[in-house]
């Protein structure tokens, strides 16, 4: 158990390029142990990318990112690492609900060795809490959108992590998969866990989240509580948000036009 | 059966079939889950390149081509990584490379093409005692940790991001399959076949999902396909006396094509099974109504809760329930 106030996750001026465009500008973003942020912004206003960043998954050009004080490049300690794709090729079929949610538990287990006592109740609790028993041994294509959504969350709460991070788990699945969602993470941030969550919008979350932070052009337009943002909206902060997502469309065309010149004599 | 099995070329013959049945879909399972299901093709064309340097050479075809194999696998898997190549263009690489290299090199051997004709459909009478050595121990490498590495080579196979996150070493796990499919394919030449030995990678495993559910399921069930059609196809070329690698993978594929029948009917019993029984059976030969038009399909797993009714499921939904019939539903 972390002492309050430690820092789960630190990003330090971080910069990203893909293909050769910049997508994170120099971004610096902190979590505190128990504290949930929503990662917000317009479509390609670099969320996803930040948060798989921070994961390692993504290479940064400039800039720093600590995992519970450790530079992610030293960091080994995965299994304090909870992490929700927004999709998974583990949907396409072919797997149990359990087979998916086991897959949570690798970092906890060394190669060779069975599933132990322990990893199969986290196994059981994981999927249960978020309200599949009944479906253990079904084949996950056999799943609606909202249930595979949830086998993803079981699937990152399987290795009990200390910040948990989820990509947009709310886009495209009904009120009901997020008011289970919404319940899931009121009680692990009772726990003491730490949850970073890309939103597009706020929904059913709102009551949990202590502050949301917002991308715009890959830098961040917002830092801060969530009910600031509503004000930061009306009082003209939304023209900014509108801002960020024109200049991305510009770099769209840009890309266009960069390519249609390479292409035409 | 005894008579085949008093001669000493045939009794190594089908302990090679037999570790290739085991093997082949056991490192197939992880192949097909990475979508390179011709993965096996291109490494078989990498190991006629070994082939034509060992009758090049004088020496045994079978360790060259495994390490031909190898070294193919691991490059294209690290240009694959790299970024370098896609998938499809290095598999093309390997398939024509390996291809165009053991024909030259048989070539210049003084052999000839014709030479690799046994590597390419498998010839049972060749099996040495050396090969069916080196077979055993590699096959048991292969077993051990495509079994013993199930969970991480699943979770590789199936979600790389998150397999990541779990701080696995991906690119190493990947490497690993590559290889052992290399080694696979290098071993079956003298059974199934360079050139049919990815089918039996392939054709067993998308059987065993057709009757068989979860990943560890598929996976056992495929060894046993495998197993069963590699030894079967070897004994049935001795009798009719014709090329083993065909026979196999002709019985894998009838196979396969039985399993679909066989996953509808298994389909349908577990829908039956898993369902509670109605009650009252009273309106079984009561008139019903009959719903024409109802956009929404019924089926298990849609949403909508079922029950056993006779020998069909009802499906409830907005407080009454019905089922399909023809192109209507029966109000029940």
């Amino acid at each position: 158990m972390l002492l309050d106030g430690s820092t789960a996750l630190a990003a330090d001026d971080l910069t990203v390029e893909l293909g050769g465009l910049p997508v994170l500008r120099g971004i610096s973003l902190s979590i505190r142990a128990g504290e949930a942020v929503a990662l917000m912004g317009g479509n390609g206003s670099g969320k996803s990318t930040l948060v798989r960043t921070v994961l390692g998954l993504l290479p940064h050009q400039r800039g720093s990112v600590r995992l519970f004080g450790q530079p992610l490049r030293s960091f080994r300690d995965w299994a304090r690492i909870g992490y929700v794709p927004q999709r998974s090729m583990a949907l396409l079929g072919g797997s149990k609900v359990k087979e998916v949610v086991a897959a949570g538990r690798l970092a906890r287990r060394r190669p060779f060795r069975p599933l132990s006592r322990d990893d199969r109740e986290a196994i059981h609790d994981a999927i249960a809490q978020v309200g599949l028993s009944q479906q253990l041994n079904s084949d996950i294509a056999a799943l609606s959108g909202g249930q595979q959504q949830r086998v993803l969350v079981a699937r990152a709460l399987a290795g009990k992590p200390e910040l948990l991070v989820l990509d947009e788990p709310t886009s495209g699945v009904d009120l009901e998969h997020q008011r289970v969602l919404a319940e899931v993470l009121a009680e692990l941030m009772s726990a003491g866990t730490a949850v970073l969550v890309v939103l597009h919008d706020v929904g059913s979350l709102g009551g949990l989240i202590d502050r949301a932070v917002v991308l715009s052009d890959g830098r961040v337009a917002h830092d801060g509580p969530l009910g600031d943002l509503g004000q930061h909206r009306r009082f003209g902060g939304h023209e900014h948000l509108d801002h960020g997502r024109t200049a991305i469309d510009d770099h769209g065309e840009n890309a266009d036009g960069w390519l249609g010149g390479a292409v035409e004599p | 059966m005894i008579e085949i099995l008093s001669y000493p070329f045939m009794q190594r013959a089908l302990i090679a079939a037999l570790l290739t049945g085991l093997i082949a879909p056991a490192i197939g399972t992880y192949v097909v889950q990475r979508r390179l299901s011709l993965l096996g093709d291109g490494l078989g064309h990498v190991a006629l390149a070994g082939v034509g340097l060992a009758l090049l050479t004088g020496m045994a075809p079978i360790p060259i081509a495994v390490a031909a194999c190898v070294a193919g696998a691991v490059v294209v898997e690290m240009l694959r990584q790299r970024g370098k190549a896609t998938g499809d263009i290095g598999l093309a690489i390997l398939f024509y490379g390996g291809l165009a290299a053991g024909v030259f090199l048989s070539g210049i051997s003084g052999v000839g093409a014709g030479g690799l004709a046994q590597y390419l459909f498998g010839s049972l009478t060749t099996v040495t005692r050396d090969d069916l050595m080196l077979v055993g121990v590699l096959a048991i490498v292969i077993l051990v940790i495509t079994l013993g590495l199930a969970p991480q080579l699943y979770a590789v196979s199936t979600d790389e991001e998150f397999a990541r996150t779990q701080g696995l070493r991906v690119r190493i796990y990947h490497i690993a399959v590559v290889s052992l499919a290399a080694v696979t394919v290098a071993l079956a030449m003298r059974t199934v076949g360079l050139l049919l030995v990815s089918a039996l990678m392939v054709v067993p495993v998308a059987a065993a999902r057709n009757v068989v559910r979860g990943f560890t399921a598929a996976l056992i069930c495929a060894i046993a396909i495998g197993v069963i059609t590699a030894v079967g196809g070897a004994v049935g070329s001795f009798y009719i006396d014709a090329a083993p690698g065909a026979f196999i993978v002709l019985l894998a594929i009838a196979v396969f094509v039985l399993s679909w029948p066989l996953s509808y009917l298994l389909r349908r019993r577990r829908a039956a099974a898993i369902l509670p029984e109605l009650v009252d059976d009273d309106d079984l030969i009561a008139p019903h109504t009959i719903t024409e038009n109802h956009p929404h399909q019924h089926a298990p797993g849609c949403g909508h809760p079922a029950v056993r009714h006779g020998d069909h499921a009802d499906f409830i939904h907005e407080g009454h329930r019905h089922a399909a019939h023809a192109d209507h539903y029966d109000e029940h």
